[in-house]
């Protein structure tokens, strides 16, 4: 493996956690609710994984104990939101301090322990094309579970009957519900979906970027994800490109810095999030386009009348 | 278009649809009492009440949407609970909604779909929407977003959406509140098509003459209760409204509006640009309102009306300041505080959120409003500004007594008060003050006629005073009876205003669909042909 290929590599480290808990948020964006709380389940997920994994000797045990944890606290969130109608901002963030809040009680002791690493799982015969056969198909299944991700949410959205109905709900939840559609049920399963990616962007983190346990090891990456949800302008394809962009400038700003260019590391590290800042000014530009693909109910409670 | 004349017949035959005592009560409000209604095969039916005399309640029931709290509802003679839209559809009602229950950011093709059961898929829906919107003489272009599209094509797609289905029930909740004369006309046309083939219609609407025009019988609500059914075409406007209304609704008197004076509002060649990609771009647009006059401002829904109103009230502020002039000072740059110093007076159209803050009481929202301009009123305190509670309570008083505002308690919250009570104490609350300028965004939308007619008489009595009052309607009746002078406004262009003698409800339809005089001519003669 080349200079190229390893830097290729770690950029696509960097960028599967955050494409991931990004794919989730967007769905249950889609659908009208806006859940604060990724960094909480992401840390959950992390935390689960990295004990499970401990306890079970089993990395991929580590992995499905993260997703459910994840989605557990995303239920957590519905119920209060959905079936109580509370407040969402509020009800994430809560979600947010209360995850970090646990997982770091949960995780003291296995602090400074020795991880399990997630496994790669080499497809034979594409793994051998030249330079992007190892990168792409020797990999972990973390990775492959957010490229299908996005291509089945994609698909999902734009050309199921299901997905016509959850971006309906979120555009309007009241015609939707004139209209039959079961708003509260549907909401439910988008949230719980986001809380799964959540939960698996989290364990992705303790099990395969860097085997261990450290308190907030998250470290604002599921606020990056829900940034990366509005870059997408709620389009798929383009949380992909986004994530990655996102990726390569962190993994960019670490070689910048090995480099010594002169340049502090303080702005090296800020680079990426002023990238960020730059490409939603941007995007903003065309508001046509982010009418559009906004929805329009983000946000607000559902309450039907009956 | 008529006919009737087959209505013994349908005596004879079961009921479509039948509902025995049905009822529905909100807390201790019963929005339906005890209804009996019997729709007849191939009938067009209307269903005919105020606001608030319970029509879309009932309609709300029998399409699933609510749950009624007693009472039966028989289809072909058989007793059926509908539990769901889609029950409902199931059965063979359709619906068309007053809101429409459309997706602003999905094409027609995709809004059709979410309305239809089964796995059809998209492209097949989007044939099919073509076929039967050509069929039906309403020409639909499936691949279009909503967003994009006009009130009338909204409602096109409704109307298409229900059809695929095949219903023999449809049910159009108040339907032309939102078209222009024309377009209703091609409307009426595609009911009697439905009726030809044997399909049942259950018309709501508030319109008499409308119903009379196309509806077999009748069935009149009024506080939740059935008052009257009846063979509309048997009957005179003012029986109708009887049976609507319970007694006899004020005439609006002109009378007195006296030779207009001083020059007050002055607008020269006011063009803004649009704020959002859904708003409407104002050009060139000349108005001047004199003392002792009302002109009113016709045109169908989302042409400008919001857009002007924000400029004529500051909330929007214009680049050119010399383009508004109130009484003969430049305000194009002022807010809306500095206008109101001037003695200018705004009601917007939102009533809940815009013109009223829904979750506070009524005192609150009279200061809220008047603070500034009624500073030495209201505040106390000197430059602390302490609100004067019995100075404003006194106010609101006044208000709520002088437009008859009925509410619960003495300070019920904004959000309480029926949308005909708010919108009279909404009004009042500009009254109160006496401005010289007024400007008001459709006063009446949705208002019962009771409250109507006393809201349309205050705006003249305002102008009988000694102000200039300007009145963007949708409500033709409502321009034709308090208006002086009557302007149209169509995609943000405005016509010049005649004296409202001169104005017909054809020339007035014809500028609100963008036929200008002398040029339109052959354009309107094409869109009667069809």
């Amino acid at each position: 493996m080349d200079m190229t290929q390893a830097i290729i590599l770690t950029i696509m480290t960097a960028a599967t956690p955050l494409l991931l808990a990004a794919i989730g948020e967007l769905v249950v964006e889609r659908s009208g609710v806006l859940n604060l709380g990724v960094e909480g389940m992401m840390v959950m997920g992390a935390v689960t994984a990295f004990a499970v994994a401990q306890l079970t000797g089993s990395a991929g045990l580590g992995a499905i104990a993260g997703l459910l944890a994840g989605m557990v606290f995303s239920v957590l969130f519905g119920f209060l939101t959905l079936t109580l109608v509370a407040n969402q901002v509020a009800t994430g963030l809560a979600l947010t301090i209360l995850g970090l809040g646990l997982s770091g009680m949960i995780g003291e002791s296995f602090i400074g322990l020795p991880g399990l690493k997630l496994a790669t799982i080499e497809i034979p015969l594409l793994s051998d094309i030249p330079f992007f056969g190892r990168l792409l198909f020797d990999q972990d299944p973390i990775f492959y579970t957010s490229i299908v991700a996005v291509v089945g949410v994609n698909w999902f959205l734009f050309k199921s009957r299901a997905g016509l109905r959850l971006r309906a709900i979120g555009d309007s939840h009241s015609s939707a519900h004139a209209l039959g559609v079961k708003v509260v049920r549907a909401r439910y399963l988008a949230v719980m979906f986001g809380g799964a990616c959540a939960g698996l962007a989290g364990a992705h983190l303790s099990i395969v970027y860097t085997p261990q346990w450290v308190e907030n090891m998250t470290a604002g990456r599921g606020w990056i994800a829900l940034a990366l949800v509005v870059f997408a302008s709620w389009r798929p394809s383009r949380a992909l490109a986004g994530a990655y962009l996102f990726g390569a400038v962190s993994i960019g700003q670490l070689h910048a810095q090995a480099l010594g260019l002169g340049i502090s590391s303080q702005f090296l590290s800020a680079l990426p999030y002023l990238a960020t800042i730059a490409v939603l000014v941007i995007i903003s530009l065309n508001r046509r386009m982010t009418l559009i693909n906004t929805p329009a109910s983000l946000g607000k409670s559902f309450v039907p009348e009956r | 278009m008529s006919s009737g004349g087959d209505v013994k017949d349908q005596e004879t035959k079961t009921p479509l649809l039948e509902t025995r005592g049905l009822t529905k009560i909100f807390g201790s409000l019963r929005a339906c009492d005890g209804i009996d209604l019997a729709i007849a095969p191939g009938e067009v039916h209307a269903l005919l009440g105020e606001n608030g005399a319970g029509k879309s309640t009932l309609v709300k029931m029998l399409f699933g949407v609510l749950d009624p709290s007693g009472g039966q509802i028989l289809w072909k003679g058989k007793p059926v609970s509908i539990g769901s839209p889609g029950q409902a559809r199931a059965t063979g009602i359709g619906m068309v909604f007053q809101h429409f229950s459309l997706f602003e950011a999905l094409t027609v093709a995709e809004n059709i779909a979410l309305a239809l059961d089964g796995n059809v898929p998209i492209d097949r829906i989007s044939e099919e929407a073509r076929r039967l919107s050509l069929e039906y003489g309403l020409p639909l272009d499936p691949s279009a977003h909503v967003a994009d599209l006009s009130v009338g094509e909204r409602q096109r797609i409704e109307i298409v959406r229900a059809l695929l289905q095949n219903p023999e029930l449809i049910i159009l909740d108040e339907p032309t509140s939102v078209l222009t004369p024309q377009e209703a006309d091609k409307l009426f046309e595609t009911l009697a098509k439905l009726k030809a083939e044997g399909r049942s219609v259950l018309y709501i609407s508030h319109r008499l003459e409308e119903v009379q025009r196309i509806c077999d019988r009748a069935t009149v609500l009024r506080h939740g209760k059935v008052t009257g059914a009846c063979d509309p075409r048997q009957e005179t406007p003012s029986s109708l409204a009887r049976m609507m209304v319970g007694g006899e609704v004020a005439q609006i008197s002109g009378a007195g509006l006296g030779k207009p004076g001083k020059l007050l509002i002055e607008v020269k060649d006011l063009s803004a640009p649009a704020r959002s990609p859904f708003a409407v771009t104002l050009s060139g647009i000349n108005l001047s309102v004199q003392a002792g006059e009302v002109v009113a401002i016709a045109g169908v829904a989302g042409n400008g009306q919001s857009e002007l109103f924000d400029v004529l009230s500051g909330e929007d502020l214009v680049s050119d300041a010399e383009a508004i002039r109130i009484s003969g000072q430049a305000v194009g740059r002022k807010g809306i505080t500095e206008r109101r110093l001037m003695g200018c007076g705004f009601v917007p159209e939102e009533r809940h959120g815009h013109a009223a803050v829904t979750e506070m009481p009524l005192t609150a929202n009279l200061v809220l409003s008047r603070h500034t301009s009624d500073r030495s009123a209201f505040l106390s305190g000197g430059p602390m500004g302490l609100i004067n509670t019995e100075a404003v309570a006194m106010a609101a008083k006044r208000i709520c007594g002088v437009m008859d505002v009925r509410k619960s308690g003495d300070d019920p919250a904004a959000g309480s008060l029926s949308g005909g009570n708010l919108q009279k104490f909404i009004v009042g609350r500009e009254l109160d003050r006496q401005p010289i300028v007024l400007v008001v965004n459709q006063p009446t939308w949705g208002v019962d006629a009771g409250a109507a007619s006393r809201i349309r008489q205050a705006l003249i009595d305002l102008a009988k005073s000694g102000s200039a009052v300007v009145v963007i309607s949708q409500d033709l009746d409502e321009v034709f009876e308090i208006a002086s002078r009557i302007a149209v406004i169509n995609e943000g262009r405005l016509s010049a205003p005649q004296p409202a003698a001169s104005m017909t409800r054809e020339r007035i339809g014809l500028l609100m669909g963008g036929f200008h005089d002398g040029t339109g001519e052959a354009d309107a003669e094409a869109l009667h042909a069809h």
